[in-house]
């Protein structure tokens, strides 16, 4: 991605976009005092009832809520599909309600639940339909096309002819994602776009999405009804309720550690100490070491007398597993087949909350985290992450007792 | 004007009510032959259509079959079956048109009822079966009441069509109203043609609305019956 | 047709394919200016019907009566007006197709799934940008099928034209029935059995190219 000057007909560009930075960096969405009544509808029972919000360029804001709240209704108002009964949207600075509406949306991404992929174009058709819109080249949709292909992990020779009847759900979902960054949007509205899928498939694209935004800094508004996913998306969380009020707008940690009302706190979940351990990845924490061994060479003595484990690496320093000391003593040699006891292995980014499920099935309850190329970098014990929950649920307002007890 | 003043004089003339080219005659012959042609093609394609639609089996062969129907052309049906008739000894006229037009009546009543029988919802069926009624009863109580206005639609389309073709039974020497216009063309009577197209366009229209109206208090009583069965 | 004379004569055939050929042109001409002209009329109506709902109703209401409108009669109250002529047939060929088409046109642009039209939309497509790209190319199943019915069915009603003097195949069957000639009747009917068939399976095969979406699945 070269430092390509907007094509005509996009009139939401940030600064940074005009000068041509390479990265799509966001522009900034406002709701100012933003209400819509629908005539049908009974007078008082308002779809969204003055909202205002900020979201700052570059950041994910999540509207979630239970069904009727209007989250879907005020992401509609971004890209007017929907029109305010009164108050104003505006993007950049600008208020979208004096901008041509189709030029409008041809700058803003626009991802839904059911995907809307056209069924009768390829899929390359499909992920350049808005910058054949705005009259690119074919060569740069191409290889524009291609590029986003690659990013959310399709190989584009293979997929760029077949139609979207013959993807997955899950591949479809992605598809969707990309046709929305692919004129390089500095907003993105995405609504219920991981919804369709098993919950599997939805935190892998959850999961990727993160990754992407990390590289594209758009500004996204995600709307979601599941609050797990807001908090694990979300830089911001704006809570609704039925009748569109907008109850609290703040960060998710603020969200679980100081909910402002009953709402918020209830809609949050009693759960609220492991969802804040889904906020903290392995990398935030001190990495301890552990005793190590190497296939082929003979087992050391253990660094403290009470370890009962020594975690085995091969050549490539690669984690193998652990090998029980009692079985193993030191001073023999170490073979492959002698790793018996299984933990597992995980990435830096990994939450700890994530992390957690998976140390409780194990007989070693210490995870091994490695790098991008699956070497050893340290370990976490269980005893650190109860830590951290310990220290958490300190914080929560009104709890007579912890609400997770480690022994 | 002048010409359709000369039409309503043609109309209005008493010589053409009466006789056997009178209006009365020709609307006549028209209305039996129609009739005929419909009801033995119900007979045919009714307990077919029915009966497949309700065992749910043969779709593939009963639309192709509808589909060939449309694509003979009446008037080479009625072409065709002519050498046909000659050779059973019976002449021109009626029994060609019969013969003709039966089998181009058979496909609108065919696919409708097999479709109408077997698109009944699969729950309905299923709670009927569960509570003890025979294939028969089934089909008696649940089926052909619901699906009882498509059958008709069927009926319908292929009673407008057979009084539209039938007029075209004229060119082997039927009666009925198409005997006007062939004649009004070979005698260049203009007069008689417009009247013949005149009532036969009113036939034909009559027919469709006659049977529309038919078809609403059937959907009434069938929507009220299917409602019944999945209350209890 | 008297006793004895063999159903088909392939001499006559063999002698008079030249005029066969000319009456099959005729036919293809009358039949293909009727389907174009009605295609056309019927896309500018379904498509108005389809933003304008309201529309839709007279719309059916008046291609229904001409639909019902039995061929020859609808010809025979055309002639005072436009006269034994290829107008007549025209019109009266064109009122046939126009309840079909309309109809499948409109339900083909109504099938279209709402979050695709949402997705369009949301991307920044025009209205007329959704209709051409999105809803018509969506809807061509439906019209093609409905297409395939007019085809066949102005087939045969072209037969008929023969009565108020416009040629194609319907020409040799009525000369068969008038001469009690079974050969040439044979020809005519057959021959336009066969025509609509070719017809129906060259629009099925239209269908197929053009809609590799609706038939390729996961490989």
């Amino acid at each position: 991605m070269g430092g390509e000057p907007r094509m005509a007909g996009e009139p939401i560009a940030s600064a940074n976009q005009a000068n041509g930075t390479a990265r799509a960096q966001g522009a900034t969405v406002e709701f100012r005092h933003v209400t819509k009544h629908y005539a049908a509808r009974e007078a008082g029972a308002a779809a969204v009832e003055d909202l205002s919000l900020h979201v700052p360029p570059g950041e994910i804001c999540v509207l979630v809520g239970p069904s009727g709240c209007g989250k879907t209704t005020s992401l509609r108002m971004v890209n007017r599909l929907v029109e305010p009964t009164s108050g104003q949207v505006l993007v950049d600075g600008e208020d979208v309600a004096r901008i041509q509406a189709t030029t409008l949306r041809r700058g803003i991404g626009y991802v839904i639940q059911q995907t809307g992929l056209f069924p009768h174009r390829t899929i390359a058709q499909n992920i350049g339909t808005v910058p054949d819109l705005l009259g690119w080249p074919r060569s740069r949709t191409r290889a524009r096309v291609d590029e986003l292909l690659e990013l959310i992990g399709l190989d584009p020779a293979l997929v760029r002819d077949r139609y979207p009847a013959q993807l997955s759900g899950g591949e479809r979902q992605r598809v969707g994602v990309a046709r929305a960054m692919a004129s390089e949007p500095p907003v993105m509205l995405m609504d219920e776009p991981f919804g369709a899928v098993d919950p599997i498939t939805r935190e892998r694209l959850q999961t990727e999405f993160l990754r992407l935004h990390h590289q594209l800094r758009s500004t996204v508004i995600f709307v979601t009804h599941d609050i797990d996913e807001a908090i694990k998306m979300g830089d911001r969380v704006a809570v609704m309720r039925q009748g569109g009020h907008l109850e609290q707008y703040a960060p998710p940690a603020d969200l679980l550690t100081k909910p402002v009302n009953d709402f918020v706190a209830r809609f949050v979940g009693s759960d609220r100490g492991l969802k804040r351990l889904a906020l903290i990845r392995l990398a935030d924490l001190p990495l301890e070491q552990t005793s190590l061994a190497r296939v082929g060479a003979t087992i050391q003595p253990p660094r403290n007398a009470t370890d009962r484990y020594t975690l085995l690496l091969d050549a490539n320093e690669r984690p193998v597993g652990w090998m029980n000391l009692a079985h193993m003593p030191p001073g023999s040699r170490a073979a492959r087949e002698a790793a018996d006891a299984s933990s597992p292995f995980v990435r830096a980014e990994t939450t700890l909350r994530d992390t957690l499920s998976m140390m409780l099935g194990c007989s070693v309850q210490t995870a091994v985290v490695v790098d991008d190329d699956g070497r050893y970098r340290g370990v976490i014990t269980i005893e650190s992450i109860a830590q951290e929950l310990r220290g958490s649920v300190a914080l929560l307002p009104g709890d007579a007792t912890p609400e997770l007890a480690i022994p | 004007m002048g010409f359709l003043a000369s039409v309503g004089a043609w109309l209005v003339d008493p010589r053409h009510w009466s006789g056997s080219d009178g209006i009365p005659t020709r609307v006549g012959e028209h209305a039996l032959i129609s009739v005929v042609i419909v009801v033995l093609a119900c007979i045919i394609a009714l307990p077919l259509g029915v009966g497949l639609g309700h065992i749910r089996k043969a779709s593939f062969l009963t639309i192709s079959i509808a589909n060939v129907g449309r694509a003979l052309p009446s008037l080479a049906m009625l072409a065709l079956v002519l050498p046909l008739a000659f050779a059973l000894g019976l002449g021109l006229g009626f029994w060609p048109t019969v013969m003709a037009l039966v089998p181009l009546g058979i496909p609108p009543v065919l696919t409708n009822s097999f479709v109408g029988v077997k698109e009944v919802e699969a729950d309905v069926v299923d709670a009927a079966r569960g509570m003890g009624m025979s294939g028969w009863q089934i089909l008696r109580h649940v089926e052909l009441p619901i699906a009882a206005p498509l059958v008709m639609a069927g009926i319908r389309n292929s009673a407008v069509a057979t009084v539209a073709t039938a007029t075209l039974g004229a060119v082997v020497a039927s009666g009925g109203l198409g005997r006007y216009i062939v004649d009004g063309l070979a005698t260049q009577d203009y007069d008689k043609l417009f009247v013949g197209a005149l009532l036969v366009a009113l036939m034909a229209i009559g027919t469709e609305l006659g049977f529309a109206a038919l078809e609403r208090r059937m959907t009434r009583a069938g929507g009220e019956r299917s409602e019944l069965l999945r209350v209890s | 047709m008297s006793p004895g004379d063999p159903f088909i004569r392939w001499d006559w055939v063999a002698s008079h394919l030249g005029d066969i050929w000319l009456r099959l042109e005729q036919h293809l001409v009358l039949t293909g200016l009727a389907i174009g002209i009605g295609l056309a009329i019927s896309l500018v109506a379904g498509i108005w019907s389809s933003r304008w709902p309201w529309l839709y109703a007279p719309v059916t209401w008046v291609s229904g009566v001409l639909y019902t409108i039995p061929s020859l009669a609808l010809f025979a109250l055309l002639i005072p007006i436009t006269g034994l002529s290829i107008v007549t047939a025209e019109i009266g060929l064109v009122s046939y197709t126009l309840l079909i088409l309309i109809r499948n046109i409109v339900a083909g642009i109504r099938s279209v799934p709402p979050e695709v039209r949402d997705a369009a939309l949301g991307m920044g497509c025009t209205r007329r940008q959704l209709l051409w790209r999105v809803e018509l190319p969506l809807a061509r199943p439906v019209i093609l099928a409905g297409l395939r019915v007019a085809t066949v069915t102005t087939v045969g009603l072209t037969t008929v034209t023969a009565l108020i003097g416009q040629g194609g195949l319907g020409y040799f069957i009525l000369d068969g029935i008038q001469r009690f000639f079974s050969t040439v009747l044979v020809v005519g009917a057959g021959l336009s059995v066969l025509l609509a068939m070719a017809a129906d399976g060259l629009l099925v095969l239209v269908e197929w190219w053009t809609t590799p979406w609706a038939h390729r699945r996961r490989g």
